[in-house]
């Protein structure tokens, strides 16, 4: 596993209060992770603390994934 | 139209004497004290040093790690004291029209440790703005009665009550009154607060409101004392079901006493100081009581507001006398916040639960720490100092007043079919 998608998935277990072994690239945030909209919003936002990035809101919207979440990040960060 | 009547069903609450009922109602009658030194923070810099903070809290006990970052401390308690209520009360909520059943609930401040972190940690930053999406849902002070509706299913009137230190007496007065009009069945109401922090502290600090007797700090909310000097903080939550009583009689509800009255009214006079001679204090009771249908002869206990500070508790004590006139040596007053602190938007909450189970156990609950006669206070006032007194109470009456001239008056009575 990349650092990049471990970060993230640490993150993630961090925000949804989820078990890492949930965290599955294709495991989506609202559908199996029990996100809601707020969650993901704050989601997005740590990840840009994170990793010193901004994420445009209309490509926040097509981050539902982890794997989505690692893939922009791996192609965006510095 | 005939009003309906009401009655409480189910208590909860989490406070600084108290982690639920029994451990309350215990620290009430031997006169506990829950003042301690700070232990939320550092407060080594700060006036005052001491409070009356719940103990032994661990919000992992209660909430999942997901809710509790989504749920401000006074959410927390107000959710802990909602619960404990709800299973008192015995329901069978799958039973239940939900649509009839509502939540009010009064904190004075809300969420104001939530609006520390987050403005400190904007004002730490570079100007990026990077405010949590939970900042205003886990601060505004109506979201606790929303979290508490999504707990329960509760579909009827939902709303938060802010008046200050008045805020859930105001909060069970509109319950009771919905109930009464035939609008509801059910209500959960009552009130938390949770601002022992840095913001809380040193606000109240600079307003020169709060007890600075660090070297007393176990006895230092001292009603009426001659040596009292200001509030000491405390924090929690208290809840009560209030339902009407045809509808507990029907599911053969326990009901631990009637809230027959309430009476509010505005001082129209200071920030925060209380009318000299308690215009608006006067004006609450006698409405609570011509509310109630009652004479002040039927009174038996009067849980006063009585914070501890030099200029609030005097005025309110000639209020009761103006109110009750020679009934007024009769009754027995108390403040409980002798033992709990002051807890703000739930202070009415938490006094009247202290009402209701005083009622049930005819013993009045102490003012503690008392050393010193105020020789502007009538002696012949029975204050019911140090110890609890063991008396029927057929009716007591609660007072809260707040910042803002918000005063609020609440009656329960002994339940009689």
């Amino acid at each position: 596993m990349s650092d990049i998608a471990s970060r993230v998935k640490a993150i993630i277990v961090d925000k949804l209060g989820v078990d890492e072994t949930e965290v599955a690239i294709e495991a989506s945030f609202t559908n199996d992770l029990g996100a809601d909209s707020l969650d993901t919003v704050e989601l997005i936002m740590e990840f840009e603390k994170e990793f010193n990035i901004a994420i445009p809101d209309d490509q926040a919207e097509n981050i539902g994934t982890v794997g989505a979440a690692i893939s922009y990040i791996e192609e965006n960060a510095k | 139209m005939e009003l309906k009547r009401v009655v409480v069903t189910g208590l909860g609450t989490i406070n600084p004497i108290g982690n639920n009922i029994a451990e309350y109602w215990e620290s009430l009658k031997n006169g506990v004290s829950g003042s301690d030194k700070i232990r939320q923070f550092d407060a080594s810099k700060f006036k005052t040093q001491f409070a009356c903070e719940v103990k032994n809290f661990d919000p992992n006990a209660h909430f999942d790690r997901k809710e509790v970052r989504k749920l401000d401390l006074y959410a927390q308690y107000a959710l802990i004291a909602a619960n404990e209520a709800i299973e008192d009360a015995g329901f069978d909520l799958e039973a239940e029209d939900l649509t009839r059943a509502g939540v009010i609930w009064g904190s004075g401040i809300g969420g104001i440790k939530t609006f520390l972190d987050e403005v400190t940690g904007y004002a730490n930053g570079d100007g990026t703005p990077r405010f949590s999406p939970f900042f205003i849902p886990k601060m505004i002070s109506d979201i606790a009665a929303g979290h508490i509706s999504m707990k329960y299913g509760f579909q009827g009137p939902n709303y938060g009550t802010v008046s200050a230190c008045a805020s859930s007496t105001h909060a069970m007065i509109d319950a009771m009154n919905y109930i009464r009009l035939g609008k509801a069945d059910i209500f959960i109401s009552g009130g938390s607060e949770a601002s022992i922090n840095e913001a809380g502290l040193g606000g109240f600090n600079s307003m020169q409101a709060l007890s600075t007797n660090n070297d007393e700090y176990k006895e230092a909310s001292r009603p009426f004392c001659k040596t009292r000097d200001g509030f000491v903080m405390g924090e929690g939550a208290g809840a009560l079901i209030l339902e009407e009583y045809e509808h507990a009689k029907a599911r053969g509800a326990k009901i631990y006493a009637e809230i027959v009255g309430g009476g509010m009214s505005g001082d129209a006079y200071h920030l925060t100081a209380t009318h000299p001679e308690g215009r608006g204090a006067i004006n609450a009771m006698k409405m609570a009581i011509s509310d109630a249908n009652m004479q002040p002869e039927d009174l038996d206990y009067i849980n006063v507001h009585g914070t501890s500070t030099p200029v609030g508790d005097i005025p309110e004590l000639r209020a009761v006398k103006a109110v009750l006139g020679e009934h007024a040596y009769n009754v027995n007053i108390s403040s409980t916040k002798s033992m709990t602190g002051h807890l703000l938007g739930a202070a009415g909450s938490v006094e009247a639960i202290a009402s209701i189970l005083a009622i049930k156990n005819s013993t009045v609950p102490p003012t503690i720490n008392h050393r010193e006669q105020d020789p502007e206070i009538d002696p012949k006032l029975n204050l019911t100092l140090h110890n609890a007194q063991e008396r029927p109470i057929r009716a007591a009456l609660s007072n809260t007043f707040g910042f803002g001239g918000h005063n609020a008056s609440v009656i329960f009575k002994s339940f009689t079919e």
